[in-house]
């Protein structure tokens, strides 16, 4: 589904390299972790498969479904079925988060060419995907992420994966900023969503969340090159060593 | 002295026939040369089949304005306007515009189909002059009976104007033309028309007082809750009213009325330069809301053309307890100076006011308000939301006041600005002033830009770059929309949506 060959990505502005090289294949229905020191590129890596536009690819190709998808912007890439779980979502004043499940949804309808969302039919599914994730549905009245807790923010996040039903979802750090109870319910959310047909990508930090959302593959990413794969044991391996060995073992 | 006063009047009367067979010719062709002097006035009032004491209050205006100077204090720069290069007055009916939609500028449909406004409202919007059919229609100034049936459609047939004029005439409610009001009404005309903005009052004020062509008067009556919004929209005669507005609005004791102005699609327009007046009269316990919608021409991409729009608002809560509510969504013209006020004279009154003002392309806005507390216990609130993108400068200019006397008197005010790339400018210009110190005047003001992450946020959603920036600023502008009457409130955003197109990129 997913297939990053020798991608190169610099900073815009600056020039600044950020990926080097790195390839990673995620097929259809398989979940896979990256995991790596602070600085090395996860959350550029994530950046770049969304399309920010502020960094620069120079080399390499991101294929999705076989296809090149470095000419598309951020939008039309959402729309084909990639979505970003921010670690740090933004707050979007005066726009309820009602109001902004229902204009993602229609927006990504019209670009497969499909009828806007009947109202009723909106709400329902809205009340359940939010009930599934323990959420008040006042809070959907509310202007998004806008004096929402970290946790009310990635809860917010999952709830528009949930209805967006992309086909490539990646996490950037999710686990980041929950206590135990959310990180469960998050982690009950990305697993409901575990299916033949999605591959997700979850970039995280420490293996905790790994505990929850047990990854098919584990990829370290090291300045901006995936250094080691393995399967879950290797997650562990980095738990109890630290990343160091790794970095040695590929130096 | 009866007796020297007597021949002044008959001179006067000869006076003004000579002007009218002087003006023969010139009738015929439906315009009034082109230029500013006694003679036009006289002219234009004659036209107007004005009564005596009309015409010479608007010479009056006129002998003032002489006197006074361009204002130049505002921060928008244009040419020098020759006043004497303008028609001051031109019949309803302007044969120069298109024949067919084919002729009208696309770009202007396609607003217009963005809209969702149907094919004949389009026509009329453009300015789409119907072939004569050989049918003219006497009665009403030659206009052709075709147009005015094209006119009917807009307003959703001939029938739902009878029954709204119906209604209105149970309650009482005066809603008809400022001529009409002239002619029908003079003790009401004369006892309110510039008791708010006086003939003296200010250059593009004084000019409107001298040459005004039409306009609206509502007059609501003692108790009466005004049975529906009025509307520009509902009034047939409306078309063509001019570049010199006048509004005229009183609200009597414990009366009430929502007034709609304007639309929201852009109306096409041969006159660049716009100077109305508004005047709303609010007496005890009385309400008024006046909402605005304003969305000339703006120039074209380079700057070029546009409207100038110099207007002049004002609300007198003169009446205890009552109360004026101004709320505007300035997307048009390529030069804004406008300033809805509140003159709160009677005790406990209120004023507000609620805007947003959108600035693209080489756009000009220089807007805000006056709260003039001069009551007791008055208190007024001010909530406005600037959006500057392209290379258009946005200032909001405001003056909150306490007269001596205007014990307890209360103010909040909020300034948003929000810029959209970097050629823009936004700037807030708050002018307060207290000699009362009981009063409390509160004053918040805040400068931001769509951040880059906010925009990627929701084009990571599936939403195109141009919706996510409407959708952006929608929720900026949230808290002014929220107060417009509810079939505007969709139409404003949508519109504010468009006006914002190209601003990226």
């Amino acid at each position: 589904m997913l297939e990053i060959k020798n991608l190169h990505a610099r900073i815009a502005e600056d020039g600044t390299e950020i990926i080097r090289g790195l390839n990673l294949t995620v097929k259809a229905g398989e979940v896979a972790a990256i995991m790596g020191p602070n600085g090395s590129g996860k959350s550029t890596l994530s950046y770049v498969l969304a399309g920010r536009d502020d960094y620069e690819v120079t080399e390499g190709d991101i294929l999705y479904n076989g296809e090149s998808i470095l000419e598309m912007d951020p939008a039309e890439r959402a729309a084909s079925g990639i979505f970003l779980a921010f670690q740090y979502p933004m707050e979007i004043p005066g726009v309820a988060t009602m109001e902004f499940l229902k204009v993602a949804m229609n927006a990504q309808r019209k670009a497969r060419g499909e009828e806007p969302l009947k109202i009723p039919e909106l709400l329902k599914r809205v009340k359940e995907a939010a009930g599934s994730l323990n959420m008040d549905i006042a809070m959907l009245k509310r202007p998004l992420n806008v004096g929402f807790s970290g946790g009310e923010k990635k809860r917010a996040e999952i709830l528009q994966m949930k209805l967006l039903e992309p086909q490539l979802c990646v996490l950037d750090e999710t686990d980041s900023g929950l206590d135990i109870d959310a990180l469960k319910i998050v982690a009950d959310g990305v697993n409901a969503l575990r299916s033949p047909d999605r591959a997700i990508v979850v970039i995280t930090h420490y293996q905790r969340l790994l505990e929850y959302i047990v990854p098919d593959s584990v990829h370290v990413l090291y300045r901006g090159q995936v250094i080691k794969s393995g399967d879950k044991s290797l997650a562990l391996e980095l738990e109890a060593n630290g990343y160091a060995g790794v970095i040695d073992e590929a130096a | 002295m009866p007796a020297v006063q007597e021949t002044i009047e008959q001179v006067r009367k000869i006076d003004v026939d000579q002007y009218k067979y002087g003006f023969e010719t010139i009738i015929e062709m439906d315009k009034a040369p082109k230029g500013l002097s006694e003679e036009t006035i006289r002219f234009i009032s004659a036209k107007k089949n004005e009564p005596e004491w009309m015409l010479e209050w608007r010479l009056g205006a006129f002998r003032r304005w002489l006197t006074l100077e361009e204002p130049t204090w505002a921060r928008v720069d244009y040419p020098k306007i020759d006043f004497q290069d303008i028609h001051y007055y031109a019949a309803p009916k302007n044969q120069s515009g298109p024949r067919s939609l084919d002729e009208v500028d696309p770009e202007l449909l396609k607003v217009y189909e963005k809209l969702g406004i149907p094919l004949k409202e389009q026509e009329i919007l453009a300015g789409v002059q119907k072939q004569p059919d050989g049918e003219l229609d006497e009665a009403n100034d030659n206009v052709y009976k075709s147009g005015r049936v094209a006119v009917d459609a807009v307003f959703d047939s001939v029938s739902v104007v009878t029954t709204f004029k119906k209604e209105l005439a149970a309650a009482g409610v005066i809603f008809c033309s400022i001529s009409e009001a002239i002619r029908e009404h003079p003790d009401l005309v004369k006892k309110y028309l510039g008791s708010v903005v006086p003939t003296t009052d200010n250059f593009y004020a004084t000019l409107n007082s001298a040459v005004f062509t039409d306009g609206s008067f509502v007059y609501v009556p003692k108790g009466v809750r005004c049975p529906m919004e009025l509307s520009t929209y509902f009034r047939i005669n409306e078309k063509n009213t001019g570049q010199f507005e006048r509004t005229l609005i009183i609200a009597e004791e414990g009366a009430y009325v929502s007034y709609l102005e304007g639309c929201t699609a852009p109306q096409r327009d041969e006159n660049q330069l716009h100077a109305a007046v508004v005047e709303l009269i609010a007496l005890d316990d009385a309400e008024i809301k006046y909402s605005t919608v304003q969305n000339w021409y703006p120039g074209d991409a380079q700057g070029k053309g546009g409207i100038y729009n110099f207007v002049t608002k004002r609300g007198d809560c003169r009446g205890d307890r009552s109360k004026i509510s101004w709320t505007q969504v300035e997307t048009g013209s390529a030069i804004t100076w406008k300033y809805p006020s509140c003159i709160l004279r009677g005790d406990d009154s209120r004023g507000e006011f609620y805007s947003i003002a959108v600035s693209n392309g080489y756009q000009q806005v220089d807007s805000g308000t006056k709260m003039i507390h001069l009551g007791k216990n008055t208190s007024s609130r001010i909530i406005s939301k600037g959006i500057a993108a392209g290379f258009s400068q946005n200032t909001y200019r405001g003056q909150v006041s306490a007269h001596r006397k205007a014990t307890n008197a209360r103010n909040f005010t909020n300034c948003d600005s929000l810029l959209i790339g970097d050629q823009c400018g936004a700037h807030t210009v708050p002018y307060i002033e207290a000699k009362n110190s009981s009063a409390q005047f509160e004053h918040e003001a805040t400068t931001s830009k769509i951040s880059d992450d906010q925009k990627f946020y929701v084009m990571q959603r599936g939403i195109p770059e141009e919706e996510a920036i409407a959708l952006i600023v929608n929720g900026f502008v949230k808290e002014v929309i929220q107060e417009l009457p509810m079939e505007f409130a969709v139409e404003a955003q949508k519109l504010i949506g468009i006006s914002l197109e190209g601003s990226v990129g």
